[in-house]
Parts: C-alpha cells; sequence; structure tokens
C-alpha cells in the first residue's frame, strides 16, 4: 500500500488532488481511497487530505499518519502545521515553491530523504501560465507521476479531463504534463 | 460498472435506479451530496418520473416523505445529525403509520458541543422509533443496502433508515460497482402500497388509539420487527444471487473461528477491525470479529451464535449512553445472556480518529483480563482530571467545551470570569 498525505489551503483545491490521485490509480486496475481531513471549509485554513493506493480492496479507515509521500501545496505551512509527522525514511517530498529546500528551511527533511525523493516544483507559476490562476493542483499530480512513478501520465491526464470539461481541462493537463517533463528533466541532469 | 466516486454520489446513483417518485430534503448543513446529486439527476432528466421538493426544514422533508407514502409514491429523504432530531416525532409517525420511506443517514455527532464530526448518537438517539437501522461498512455496501432498503421497506410495510458513517464514507472516494437499471428493475418491481391515500376515494390513516388498543398496536411494531429478522437475510441473499456480491444480512462474522476475543462494531471502523484481526491472527493470537449489519431489529440469536464459544466479547461503539456506558454492549449482552464477558469501549466520538494502534492497545489489555467495563479509547485523562478538580474547587467552574479547549492550547484564549475579576 503506498499513502499519500496532502497538506494546502483551503480553496486550492487539496480535496480535489486527492480525488484525482485516486482515480488515476483506479484507472490504472489499482483500489484506491482519497478523503479529506473533515472540518469545517474556510478559504486559506490549512487543509490536508488522504489517498492510499494499493492492489487489493482498502479497508483501512484510520487517517494515514506515516505517509509514503507528501504533496505540499503551499510551503508557508512550515510555520504553521506539523506537515512532516510520520514521513517514512523512504518517502517523497513534493513541494510547490520556486526556491529550492535549502532555501526554504527544509534541508534537514530533505537531507533524510533518498536522493530523487525531494523535489520543489513551481506549479503554481506552471498553473499560472496555463490556466491562468495560480491552482497548482494538476501541475503537483504530473510532478509526482514523474518523480515517484506511482501512477503513470497518461492516467493522470485523463483524470483530469474527466473532472474537468472542455477548455480548462485542457489547460489543466498541459499543466501536468510540463511538470511531469520538467521534473523528469531535474532527474536526469 | 465500476467507478471511482464518492460515497454520497455512489448512493445518490443507486437510489436513483431504484426510481423514487417523491424526493423530499433540506439541503443545509447537516446534509450529504447525496440530495444534491439526487436533485441534479432530476433536474437534468437522468431521474425521471420523480419529483425533487425542497423542504423548509428536516421536520418537513420527512412529513412530505409521509404525506407521499401514504400517498402511494415511493419516498425518500436524507439527514444527519441535528438534522435528524428536528424531524423525531415525524420520524416515529412515519413508523406508525406503516410507511415504507428510505432514509439515508449520514451518521454524525450531536451537540451541544457543535460537532459536525462522525459519530453514532445520531442513530443511536433515534433506535427505537420503530424504523429498521441497517448499517453500512463500506461505499459498496451504501449503495447496495439503498437497493435492499425499498425492497424491505415496501415487503414490511416498515420504514428502514440506511445508516452511513458522514465524512469516512460519504466523502470518501473509492470504487463501487453500481448496477444497470435493469438489475435494478428486476430486483425491485414497482411499489405497489398495501393502501394509499385517494381522493377519489376518501378515507383517512393515523386514526387515535386509546388504552383498550395501543398495546396491541405497539405489540404488532413489535412483531414487524420480528418479521423483518426473516426478510433481512433473504433480501440480502437475493441480492447476492442476483448481482453477484454479498451485502447486508443481519451480522458478519471475520475469522470469528476457535477466537477468544471477539469485537463487535457497526459501520465503517469493522474495516480498520478487520485490518487489525489480520494482523493479530498472523501473530499467532485467537481474535476476531463480528459487525452488526441490522441494529434494529437486533439479531439476538444470530449474534448469539456468532458469539458463541468467546472467552470475552468487546464492542467497539461511537456513541456514548450517559450514565450508561454503550448502547451497542447494552444490546449485545442481552445476545449474550452472561455467556461471556462484554466490554464497552467507546470510541470515535466526535470524528476522532479510530486507528489500529488504538484498536490493538485495547486487544491487548482484553487478553491479559486487563479491559475495564467501560473503556474510553484513547481518552486525554489528564485533561479531563484537570476539568473535574476545577469543577470540585468550584461551585460554577464555567463551561466545560470552552475549559477544555482551554488545557489543549494555553495562552491562546484568556478570558477572565466575573469571580476571579472580584478577586
Amino acid at each position: 500500500m503506498f499513502e499519500v498525505r496532502l497538506h494546502g489551503r483551503g480553496g486550492q483545491g487539496v480535496v480535489t488532488a486527492a480525488e484525482l490521485l485516486s482515480v488515476a490509480a483506479f484507472d490504472e486496475g489499482r483500489h484506491a481511497q482519497a478523503f479529506p481531513s473533515f472540518g469545517s471549509e474556510r478559504m486559506g485554513a490549512p487543509v490536508a487530505s488522504f489517498c492510499r493506493i494499493a492492489e487489493a480492496e482498502i479497508r483501512l479507515r484510520e487517517p494515514i499518519v506515516a505517509p509514503d509521500a507528501l504533496i505540499i501545496q503551499d510551503p508557508t505551512l512550515f510555520h504553521s502545521v506539523d506537515v512532516f509527522a510520520g514521513l517514512k525514511d523512504t518517502g517523497y517530498l513534493l513541494v510547490n515553491s520556486v526556491r529550492t529546500p535549502a532555501a526554504l528551511g527544509i534541508a534537514d527533511i530533505a537531507a533524510r530523504l533518498p536522493v530523487g525523493h525531494v523535489r520543489c516544483l513551481p506549479a503554481g507559476d506552471i498553473a499560472q501560465r496555463h490556466i491562468g490562476r495560480p491552482l497548482p493542483n494538476a501541475a503537483l499530480l504530473g510532478g509526482f507521476a514523474a518523480m515517484t512513478g506511482v501512477v503513470g501520465l497518461d492516467a493522470v491526464l485523463k483524470a483530469i479531463r474527466a473532472r474537468f470539461a472542455g477548455a480548462t481541462g485542457a489547460a489543466n493537463a498541459a499543466a501536468a504534463q510540463e511538470a511531469f517533463a520538467a521534473v523528469k528533466e531535474a532527474a536526469t541532469c | 460498472m465500476l467507478k471511482q466516486i464518492e460515497g454520497s454520489q455512489g448512493m445518490a446513483e443507486a437510489i436513483a435506479l431504484c426510481r423514487p417518485q417523491v424526493i423530499c430534503a433540506y439541503p443545509i448543513t447537516p446534509q450529504t451530496h447525496i440530495v444534491e446529486g439526487l436533485g441534479a439527476m432530476v433536474k437534468d432528466g437522468r431521474l425521471s418520473g420523480c419529483e425533487y421538493i425542497n423542504v423548509e426544514s428536516e421536520f418537513g422533508a420527512m412529513s412530505v416523505a409521509i404525506g407521499a407514502a401514504a400517498g402511494g409514491a415511493r419516498a425518500y429523504t436524507a439527514t444527519a445529525s441535528q438534522g435528524l432530531l428536528f424531524m423525531a416525532e415525524a420520524v416515529y409517525n412515519a413508523a406508525g403509520l406503516g410507511l415504507p420511506i428510505v432514509m439515508t443517514l449520514g451518521n454524525r455527532a450531536i451537540g451541544a458541543p457543535i460537532n459536525i464530526w462522525n459519530d453514532h448518537s445520531d442513530a443511536m438517539a433515534l433506535k427505537d422509533a420503530g424504523w429498521i437501522q441497517l448499517y453500512a461498512e463500506t461505499n459498496q455496501e451504501a449503495a447496495d443496502l439503498h437497493i435492499q432498503a425499498f425492497r424491505i421497506a415496501e415487503d414490511l410495510s416498515c420504514p428502514v433508515m440506511v445508516c452511513v458513517d458522514g465524512f469516512i464514507l460519504t466523502h470518501a472516494f473509492e470504487r463501487v460497482d453500481l448496477p444497470t437499471q435493469a438489475q435494478v428493475d428486476d430486483f425491485l418491481p414497482p411499489y405497489r402500497p398495501v393502501q394509499r391515500l385517494d381522493p377519489a376515494n376518501p378515507y383517512s390513516i393515523g386514526a387515535m388509539v386509546g388504552p383498550e388498543a395501543f398495546t396491541e398496536v405497539r405489540y404488532l411494531a413489535h412483531q414487524k420487527m420480528i418479521d423483518a429478522l426473516d426478510v433481512i437475510p433473504r433480501v440480502a441473499a437475493e441480492f447476492e444471487a442476483a448481482f453477484g456480491r454479498a451485502a447486508g444480512g443481519l451480522v458478519r462474522p471475520y475469522r470469528t473461528e476457535g477466537a477468544e476475543t471477539l469485537v463487535v462494531a457497526l459501520g465503517s471502523v469493522n474495516g480498520t477491525i478487520k485490518d487489525v484481526v489480520d494482523a493479530e491472527r498472523a501473530a499467532g493470537r485467537a481474535v476476531g470479529s463480528v459487525s452488526i449489519g441490522a441494529f434494529r431489529p437486533f439479531p439476538l440469536a444470530e449474534l448469539n451464535a456468532a458469539l458463541a464459544g468467546a472467552r470475552r466479547v468487546v464492542c467497539l461503539e461511537k456513541n456514548l449512553a450517559p450514565g450508561l456506558g454503550g448502547a451497542l454492549a447494552s444490546n449485545v449482552r442481552m445476545a449474550l445472556r452472561g455467556q461471556a464477558p462484554v466490554h464497552t469501549v467507546i470510541a470515535g466520538l466526535g470524528g476522532r480518529p479510530i486507528t489500529r494502534a488504538g484498536i490493538a492497545g485495547v486487544l491487548a489489555a482484553a487478553a491479559q483480563d486487563a479491559l475495564d467495563d467501560l473503556t474510553f479509547l484513547d481518552l486525554n485523562r489528564p485533561v479531563v482530571e484537570a476539568q473535574l478538580l476545577r469543577a470540585a474547587g468550584l461551585r460554577e467552574s464555567g463551561p466545560i467545551a470552552e475549559n477544555l479547549l482551554k488545557a489543549l492550547n494555553p495562552g491562546r484564549v484568556e478570558r477572565v470570569s466575573p469571580r476571579r475579576m472580584q478577586e
């Protein structure tokens, strides 16, 4: 079982991101379970969501306490939420930021994880170019597919296009593709 | 068709396949996406022959469902938490009038203090209203139970409440296999009421009954529930034969053979419990579980058979009967007739996560006969004791909810009580 925890702020689409990831995994024939950290939703308030991916039926209903991967939509959360809680030493960390882990003050976390398991991705900037709004979801999912290989890019694109119709779907898919290529390219450097 | 879908939307699609003719709902918190999904389907024509009525309150929702069902229509509504309490009087009436209304309850806590999260306080508050209560373990079962619920309700002329854990199931995306319209039509024939209000042939239902017959009427309500103990497993068996998967029924034992300790629970937490049972069995410990699919009627004989041979039974329950313990354990004790000790573990209140570690801790204590009759899982004892101490020292100790939040977040809320100001 592969467990992903996503952290963002109300309005960034953190719940949608987990749902899309589960749809992509389902499309590849896996079992997946996505659910939000239930609360009174408010714009800008810290929000977490969860996604489990497995080959067999997922019966477990507890929140994800030891994630295999973290997707951080807003690095300002580092100051208010213990987003790294329980992250496995073999885990992945994907952060929406133009800065480096060192500049973000998380060099110690990055050093604990295997090489290639930490990425800062300017997902907000990519989204701004393609969608016209800094909604980082699609780009982060593209980056996640490139970094972990847990889901394929095609399944991610299909999930995005199924959720968002027409031009919005196409723009989000383009953002995911650019992010996928950016992470793949960085990995080969 | 297999879909990766939100639980509420999966239920909405399953309910639409049941061809309800009247859906009434009060679409504000506490509510789920089920009625929103159904409303969209009525509007865009995917669900035809159905009138969607936006009512002014939950009391209105159940009252309209009563009117619709009395008029001969297949009626559906959904609610949760305070919404159920607000319609309570009409909930009893629906049962007393023998109307086969199906209602989803997206289980949530009841205030005060205000809490929007999952537990079973709402369902337990109305467990004896005369409705059949079914509990779903997964979103697949939540969808399937609704298809069965209309059959059971209409076979018995008795309303059915399908209890689905709020948020944990209603808001979770997972795979759900949704049947075709033809499959559901084969399983669920159109509703043919025993009697219905008809302006062309006027009469009234809901007569006043005095002491001379009230006991007999209530006895028959009980007998209807006893009949349901046969109907529920029969419908579940027919469902399995028609759809190729098991869902519903009275009790579902899991690895109970040779178990010394058996855990009994309602709803989605059974999934987590099964994972713990597997881990315990792998470690050589004789543990199993029993999921109760129907809480009303309560399957006394079936549960007794499922629990036979256990040295002890642990009821893990998401409700609290203050001054007693838990509603589930009280009922299970009646089924066991003293054959084995029954422990109550109150867990998951107001949305507190129930973890594998927490359940494993309970089982470890149980194995050493060190589990109290009544345990509150993961209780923050220092905070409780501080409040008790404060209450002991002051006749007026202030509101409990605010005091506990203050203890958990020192320095965040600092209010000076009028008493302290005088000091």
